[in-house]
């Protein structure tokens, strides 16, 4: 029906900032080069490198010799862990995580257990926040690595890792996190606000392109490659870099925390205000995740007896792109493993509509989605047996 | 992903509602995995499906497939629709995604529920008919 296109799933990926691609452009028409040959047509891209690095890493409160740069944070991710595992299997055979993370992660500790290792799925509280008691029981005496994530891509639910980094600084496990979520949504010190010895990101979160993320290592820190052949990346990670994406991933972080206190509180605005109609507006809806510990930008309903990939469809038709955690758009039986992690019954997981909100939205398509979606989930309701029941007062399955 | 076919019995779904009185109800699926279907059907002293109406809660497949096999199923005899399949729904919708197709199973076990309930409150002995699944989607797993 509608011609424009208005993006409201800037957690599943972002829209380019324009500076990224004319900086992008620039180096695949001028800096082809490659930056490990001798000639200084090829050795001034090196240049060009480091200086993303360095303001990459000065954006993060790190050292540019911690920084390097991954093909995203699924390549970053199963690198800290798979890595982190595989060198120090001889000291221990035990990992913690938790039952709501990504599954770059998940799956990542499944191989692991493949490979004989031992991994607790610490679970999260109805709030979607890492039961911080739970936590402390899973540590053992041969546990090596946590890996838990800073920012739910779901729910949106911030996670306590500073305090997780504070509770075993005197022993001897390292601490990982996917921070995909979290940079570039608020102004991070990796060292001071977290403390971790790696972190995961990724560059089209952020403003930047596909294909392109980083993972930091704290100095001292040692971990297994992932990947075997040429010296890039001092060694721990070959493969011809990838300079484009990595001049904008840089770029597109500085951009993206240009005046991000600023953008962090006209996007949180929105959020509340769109969480508000929503509750205003449609029974039967339930916020899923804390309110309080929560990214500015995430909203996650789920809105009682209908179907989430339904509610897609029907948005798709006005322009509106969301997302949901249902199974039909999992591609599987089951609902989002987050969803049920949180404790809410099948029914309710399928009917949940994220919707994830960036610098680039307006109040005015706030309101144009607020306009449509009432229509819908009446629309959906009329046609859902679940609601006939309830109705009819025959209780809900 | 879907035909336009689908896209439109989704957005415009025919035959949705319910019947009061019905001759026979069935309702399929579960919550579980995330789509229900209900049908609701009168079927004539000749024999005849006069009136089919639909309530489903599920995906946009889900939807249409449901809507559709009420408009394969109407003006038919019982015998008639006990013939109406899966795929005749799913070839009538100009096609399903492969991960889509255990919709028109459902949409097909529906009518075979509402057929087996107007059976019963009728004493009636159709030939062919069989009692209701109990979970279709066991046997999508099954197949799979």
């Amino acid at each position: 029906m509608e011609e424009k296109i208005i993006y409201f799933d800037n957690a599943a990926t972002t829209k380019i900032h324009d500076a990224v691609i004319e900086e992008m452009i620039d180096i695949y028409k001028n800096e082809y080069g490659n930056p490990s040959s001798v000639y200084d047509f090829g050795n001034r891209v090196k240049t060009i490198i480091e200086e993303s690095r360095k303001s990459l890493a000065t954006n993060l409160g790190v050292d540019p010799k911690e920084i390097f740069f991954t093909s995203g944070a699924t390549e970053a991710n199963n690198w800290a862990i798979l890595g982190t595992a595989r060198k120090y299997k001889n000291k221990g055979k035990h990992i913690i995580t938790s039952t709501i993370e990504h599954h770059a992660v998940l799956h990542s500790a499944k191989q692991l257990e493949k490979e004989g290792f031992d991994v607790t799925y610490v679970p999260v509280t109805e709030d979607g926040i890492l039961d911080f008691e739970e936590f402390k029981k899973a540590i053992r005496d041969d546990t090596i690595l946590i890996s838990i994530m800073a920012v739910n891509n779901e729910i949106g639910t911030i996670q306590p890792i500073k305090k997780i980094v504070e509770y075993v600084k005197d022993k001897d496990i390292l601490v990982h996190t996917d921070a995909v979520q979290l940079i570039g949504k608020k102004n991070v010190n990796i060292i001071k606000d977290l403390g971790v010895d790696m972190l995961s990101l990724s560059g089209h979160k952020i403003h930047g392109p596909k294909g392109i993320g980083a993972l930091y290592i704290k100095k001292g820190v040692i971990i297994q490659n992932l990947f075997f052949g040429g010296g890039q990346e001092k060694k721990k990670r070959p493969g011809t870099e990838n300079v484009a994406g990595i001049v904008a991933l840089s770029k597109a972080l500085e951009l993206t925390l240009e005046n991000i206190e600023e953008k962090e509180n006209k996007i949180l605005e929105l959020r509340d205000y769109y969480i508000e109609k929503v509750i205003d507006k449609i029974p039967f809806v339930r916020l899923n995740g804390s309110k309080q510990k929560r990214i500015p930008g995430n909203a996650n309903f789920s809105f009682s007896f209908i179907e989430g990939e339904s509610m897609l469809l029907a948005l798709d038709m006005y322009g509106i792109c969301a997302s949901s955690g249902s199974a039909c758009t999992s591609g599987s039986l089951d609902p989002s493993h987050v969803l049920l992690g949180i404790g809410l019954p099948h029914a309710i997981a399928h009917g949940s509509l994220r919707v994830s909100i960036s610098e680039y939205n307006t109040k005015d398509e706030i309101d144009y989605l607020l306009e449509v979606l009432p229509g819908i989930i009446d629309k959906l309701r009329k046609m859902s047996p679940l609601y006939e029941d309830f109705i009819k007062n025959k209780g809900v399955n | 992903m879907y035909s336009k076919k689908v896209m439109d019995y989704f957005m415009n779904p025919r035959n949705m509602g319910e019947i009061e009185d019905a001759s026979g109800v069935g309702t399929v699926g579960n919550a579980k995995c995330g789509d229900i279907m209900r049908m609701y059907l009168n079927v004539s002293e000749k024999g005849i499906i006069e009136d089919v109406k639909f309530k489903t809660f599920g995906c946009g497949a889900a939807i249409a497939t449901s809507s559709m096999a009420t408009e394969l199923v109407v003006g038919k005899t019982v015998q008639e629709a006990l013939k109406v399949t899966n795929k005749a729904v799913a070839e009538a919708l100009d096609g399903l995604p492969a991960n889509k197709v255990h919709c028109s199973l459902l949409a097909e076990e529906a009518i075979n529920a509402a057929l087996w309930d107007y059976a019963e409150k009728n004493n009636m002995n159709i030939e062919g008919l069989k009692p209701p699944k109990e979970d279709v989607h066991e046997e999508y797993l099954e197949e799979e």
